[in-house]
């Protein structure tokens, strides 16, 4: 009686162990079928239309209204120090090296993730998996390693079209609505912000994160409970499950890239 | 067929957008577009106080940015610190008796490296040390000097 709720905290430490392994040997499976794509671009260049490019309008204006917000923030407080010229080096900072991976990324989960779930956690509840295990087909290979590598693929990309749009997003508020000189901004983000520390590191973010909300979202539609309700309590887990990767993520690679 | 043509133009453009996005990101965004082309020497300077200078911190003459601070360390031999400067090749004709100073962009501003070229006939070769240094400006000595002054002279 004393031991029932011990024994409950076993019992969710051991299946949370068990969950976590299996998307471990799943990650290896799905990677070890990468390789053969080499050999069929074609099943990769239409996941990444559905994952990259459907997502790219929500990416694109997005990131025009992140940028936007920016400039009129980072202008109201600059103000007050008389440092507006400096708009475009807080504009361009807070993008390329926080908001536009960590952004791109949640909105990735909830545009793209949520579909990759469903869609393959759905072929699993018609059991369309197992019809191509009978016809020898690798589900792994034909459906969930194209996917993963897609959602890879596309993921720097966004963030990268996502940056670029915001700074001129923060752009056109701060030149064009606030009178913040045009040279200024260009030149003084030229002089702050550095290809190595600032850029690369937000692109390597990006990377990261691409991986893992990727992995997320195939690993929880390949091992969801094939029901209905099974279904949608994976879609649900990859958006929420992503999200925390994302932003736990974060912080340890700032802490690694930016803490000294 | 036709519809599978459309689906790979359209990721097409978007790898493209994509790598667009990276390039802009890169060369007018980032100092890439400012930073020198590689081709570098180094001279070092050694300074009584370097204040707030850091690593990467502009190297400039007339205000023209010729350089940027590449390494700072301690000398235990005359108690100095000593700087090493890399500038860009393209200024490569430096009197000898060069001054190197440490100044101030702004009040606030971060540190950085002037250099006012003197009148010699000789220019510094790659590797040489600068001679002629003047320290940061430390504004807690300059307000300590500031107070006993005008204590010393109030005393008279």
């Amino acid at each position: 009686m004393i031991l029932d709720p011990l024994q409950q905290l076993g019992r969710a430490g051991i299946s949370f162990f068990e969950r976590l392994g299996r998307g471990n040997m799943f990650l290896l499976q799905t990677i070890a079928g990468v390789p053969a794509l080499l050999w069929r671009p074609g099943l990769v260049i239409k996941q990444m239309y559905s994952v990259g490019v459907l997502t790219l309008l929500i990416i694109l204006v997005s990131g025009l209204f992140v940028g936007m917000v920016l400039g009129l923030q980072g202008y109201n407080t600059l103000s007050d120090f008389g440092a507006e010229e400096s708009l475009g080096v807080a504009v361009a900072l807070a993008l390329v090296r926080e908001l536009g991976p960590v952004v791109t990324a949640l909105l990735f989960a909830g545009r793209a993730g949520s579909a990759l779930t469903a869609e393959i956690g759905l072929m699993k509840a018609t059991e369309q998996l197992s019809g191509m295990e009978m016809m020898a087909v690798d589900p792994m290979r034909r459906v969930v390693a194209p996917r993963f590598l897609a959602g890879f693929l596309s993921m720097p990309l966004l963030a990268a079209i996502f940056s670029a749009v915001g700074v001129y997003g923060g752009f056109f508020v701060g030149v064009g609505l606030l009178g913040v000189d045009e040279g200024a901004y260009w030149s003084q983000m030229q002089a702050s912000v550095d290809l190595h520390d600032d850029i690369y590191n937000g692109v390597i973010k990006s990377i990261v994160f691409g991986f893992v909300a990727a992995w997320i979202a195939v690993f929880e539609g390949y091992d969801t409970v094939p029901t209905s309700e099974g279904v949608s309590r994976a879609t649900t887990r990859t958006v929420v499950h992503t999200a925390l990767a994302v932003l736990g993520l974060d912080f340890v690679l700032t802490a690694l890239m930016f803490g000294d | 067929m036709k519809q599978s043509m459309a689906i790979e133009i359209t990721v097409g453009l978007f790898v493209a957008a994509g790598m667009a996005a990276l390039f802009v990101l890169a060369m007018k965004v980032s100092n890439l577009s400012t930073s020198s082309s590689g081709e570098s020497y180094i001279i070092t300077a050694a300074f009584e106080n370097i204040g707030g200078l850091k690593v990467r911190s502009p190297v400039t003459v007339s205000g023209v940015r010729v350089g940027r601070v590449d390494a700072i360390s301690y000398d235990f031999d005359t108690f100095e610190a000593v700087v090493q400067l890399r500038i860009d090749i393209m200024y490569d004709s430096f009197p000898e008796d060069t001054t190197a100073s440490i100044y101030t962009a702004g009040l606030l501003g971060e540190q950085y490296i002037a250099l006012e070229p003197g009148g010699s006939e000789d220019n510094l070769q790659p590797g040489d040390r600068i001679q002629l240094t003047q320290s940061a400006l430390v504004l807690e000595q300059m307000i300590g000097q500031f107070l006993y002054n005008t204590a010393t002279s109030e005393d008279k």
